[in-house]
């Protein structure tokens, strides 16, 4: 996955609830696998039905087309499991999302793929997106994983919490897999013992090819 | 000491190690994958020069971009050909066992898993969809996955998993004629909220939930993630063991005995603790119509649509207002009565034999209203072949709904199948979300029974009172 340590970027408000996966990267563009994502993120709100821009969206204006962070608020990337709405928001250039909550299954693909998703209290969160607002994309929003420190364009500083481990595999840039097969003779150990405590559950006859 | 839940107890067996930060690498007991989420996760495993860790724990399926036409083969839908054929190809390679478009066991992933007993209560289950919690109505750990996390389980089973806190919705009473599951979850979903279960995972108790048979149960545990819970869950009885015997992957004989006796240690102890507790009166709940574009915007088809000028939390009131101007609706103003242009019955939340039997019943010796489209598609092809052998078919096309092959269709427009710009749908599918079945498409969730009761209708009606006529 890709490295994340600090950025300083433009932060785009998207000060809305519930922005779901279906939105951020619509069904029709996970039909192709060789498509370009993020040319197509939130393509229903970008575009309108023939395809021109449209030019009230947030990230279609001029002081916004940089953004590499979004400012949302509860339950950002709610929905579908798709993992393209994180490819979608990183091809675009987005590398962080700060909201108030967000759908676990969205939380957890960010993770993977090197996009951070912040949460931050409802009162932190008003305060910034008031800022980033206001400045309109004409200073930076600062984003730092080592000191876990989000600057608003006007210079106040929140502490932000995310898990240790979380922190350390996107600092570092580490392969979730690899990481977890360091644990593989563990994990042979738990089926060995799982099977014999409940040879039922794990004896099914799948391995035995297409079901009829 | 407090008692265990249902969660604790499956959960705490199936940890592999506690991680440093405290959570868990949880193992797999069962890893269902569709076409769709899984293309890039084989790819991604390839690259990496990795195994399968367990094919014989791994049950590949195709559902999400296929034709419903009957005779449907790789490419019918052609934009669905390149990843039905690398599924079948990954399949083969791995030796995975796969479900293939045209077999006689083909289905919704979340449909095929309870139907051929791959689905066992106390068993962890994975897929790369969020809607895997349906597989909780069995008493299963199961939750969705994206596609990084496909791959990170193809290669080694397990899952690093922060423990989720756990919830129950304990539901009162009994429902009223007319009323189902789908009621209920979007009832409970508009009384909670959108995200009420984020980092949860819940279980659904009460006597109303322990009446519902195991299919009802299902699309109860299915819609757990439109409120946030990536896991839901209702415990194992003697109504969930009855269903399971004799599935085609179920455990037989002395397994079965062995498996019983274990099962019936699951239920959450009597003086179990929940971090969070709602109770919710069945009796409350009439049946449920969509107004907006979040599940969460559900009502009793006999209530009016909440104005959002008297919401106090400001990002709710926006909410409610943007949704209004979406589904072209005003505060104030009853559902009942609107007109509708199609019915989608179908999706992992409704398209099980007893959904279709339901649907079937209001539909029989009534006629689509003209000007709708309605069309029905099972769950699986086991779910179409038993209606046919029903007559329900029949039934149904007498009515003049379209009969359909199996698969995800017009739920998410995955397909062919999407709903016209403009057009309004009441859909027995999980997500009214903006565009979510085509561009502009604007999606009114209910049961079966409300579906059919619209698509005779032309327009929005209260199922009590049609079946009362």
């Amino acid at each position: 996955m890709e490295k994340f340590k600090r950025i300083d970027a433009v932060a785009a408000p998207m000060l809305r609830d519930n922005i779901d996966t279906d939105s951020i990267i619509p069904v029709p563009f996970m039909k192709d696998p060789n498509i370009d994502l993020g040319a197509h993120l939130f393509y229903n709100l970008r575009y309108d039905t023939s395809g021109r821009e449209n030019p009230g969206f947030v990230l279609n204006r001029p002081e916004y087309r940089a953004a590499q962070i979004i400012v949302a608020q509860k339950n950002f990337g709610c929905g579908s499991s798709r993992e393209h709405a994180v490819w979608a928001l990183m091809g675009f250039g987005i590398r962080c999302v700060i909201a108030q909550s967000f759908g676990d299954i969205f939380y957890n693909n960010s993770l993977r793929m090197g996009l951070l998703p912040v949460v931050l209290p409802s009162s932190e969160l008003s305060v910034l997106g008031d800022a980033v607002e206001r400045s309109a994309g004409r200073e930076l929003t600062h984003v730092d994983l080592e000191t876990q420190t989000i600057t608003s364009p006007d210079g106040t500083a929140f502490h932000f919490e995310i898990e240790a481990t979380r922190r350390r595999m996107l600092l570092e840039g580490l392969d979730a897999v690899g990481v977890t097969l360091l644990h593989a003779a563990q994990i042979a150990a738990f089926e060995t013992q799982a099977h014999d405590r409940r040879p039922w559950m794990y004896d099914i006859g799948l391995e035995n090819g297409t079901p009829a | 000491m407090a008692g265990a839940t249902m969660f604790d107890k499956i959960w705490d067996a199936h940890v592999v190690t506690t991680l440093e930060d405290g959570s868990d690498l949880l193992y797999i007991d069962r890893h269902i994958t569709h076409e769709l989420s899984s293309l890039k996760a084989f790819v991604d495993l390839a690259d990496a020069g990795r195994p399968v860790r367990r094919p014989d724990l791994t049950l590949a399926v195709q559902d999400h971009l296929l034709a419903t036409n009957p005779g449907r083969d790789d490419f019918s839908y052609d934009k669905g050909t390149v990843f039905i054929q690398a599924q079948r190809r990954n399949a083969q390679a791995h030796g995975v066992a796969l479900l293939d478009v045209n077999d006689a066991e083909q289905g919704i992933v979340h449909v095929v898993g309870p139907e051929l007993g791959v689905t066992l209560p106390g068993v962890t289950l994975a897929c790369g969809d969020s809607h895997t919690c349906t597989n909780g109505g069995l008493g299963a750990l199961a939750f969705g996955l994206g596609t990084s996390d496909v791959t990170h389980v193809l290669a080694t089973q397990t899952l690093p998993f922060k423990r989720p806190k756990t919830i129950r919705v304990t539901v009162d009473g009994r429902m009223g004629p007319g009323l189902y599951a789908k009621d209920m979850i979007l009832y409970i979903i508009s009384q909670v909220g959108s995200a009420a279960g984020n980092g949860m995972a819940v279980e659904y108790a009460g006597d109303a939930v322990r009446a519902l048979p195991i299919e009802a149960r299902l699309t109860l545990c299915n819609m757990s993630i439109e409120w946030g819970a990536r896991i839901g869950m209702v415990a194992p009885d003697d109504v969930t063991y009855e269903y399971l015997a004799d599935r085609r992957y179920a455990p037989k004989e002395r397994a079965w005995e062995a498996a019983l006796k274990y099962w019936r240690t699951l239920p959450s102890d009597d003086d179990a603790r929940f971090e969070r507790e709602v109770r919710l009166d069945a009796a409350r709940i009439a049946p449920q119509i969509t107004w907006g574009t979040n599940p969460m915007d559900a009502i009793g088809v006999d209530e009016l649509i909440p104005d959002p000028d008297v919401e106090k939390n400001a990002e709710r009131r926006e909410g409610m207002a943007r949704a209004l101007r979406y589904t072209d609706l005003r505060p104030g103003t009853s559902m009942e009565g609107l007109p509708i242009d199609m019915v989608f019955i179908g999706s992992c939340t409704n398209s099980r034999i007893s959904d279709l039997r339901i649907a079937a019943a209001v539909a029989k010796g009534r006629k689509v209203a003209s000007g709708v489209r309605a069309m029905v598609v099972p769950g699986s092809s086991a779910v179409k072949r038993q209606a046919e052998d029903e007559g329900l078919d029949r039934i149904f096309k007498e009515a003049g709904f379209e009969w359909h092959a199996s698969a995800c269709s017009m739920c998410a427009a995955v397909n062919a199948d999407f709903v016209a710009p403009g057009a309004r749908c009441v859909s027995t599918s999980n997500r009214n979300y903006e565009n979510r079945q085509g561009r502009d498409s604007r999606t009114h969730l209910a049961s079966p029974a409300m579906a059919v009761a619209a698509a005779v209708s032309g327009k929005i009606v209260d199922v009590r009172k049609l079946l009362s006529d």
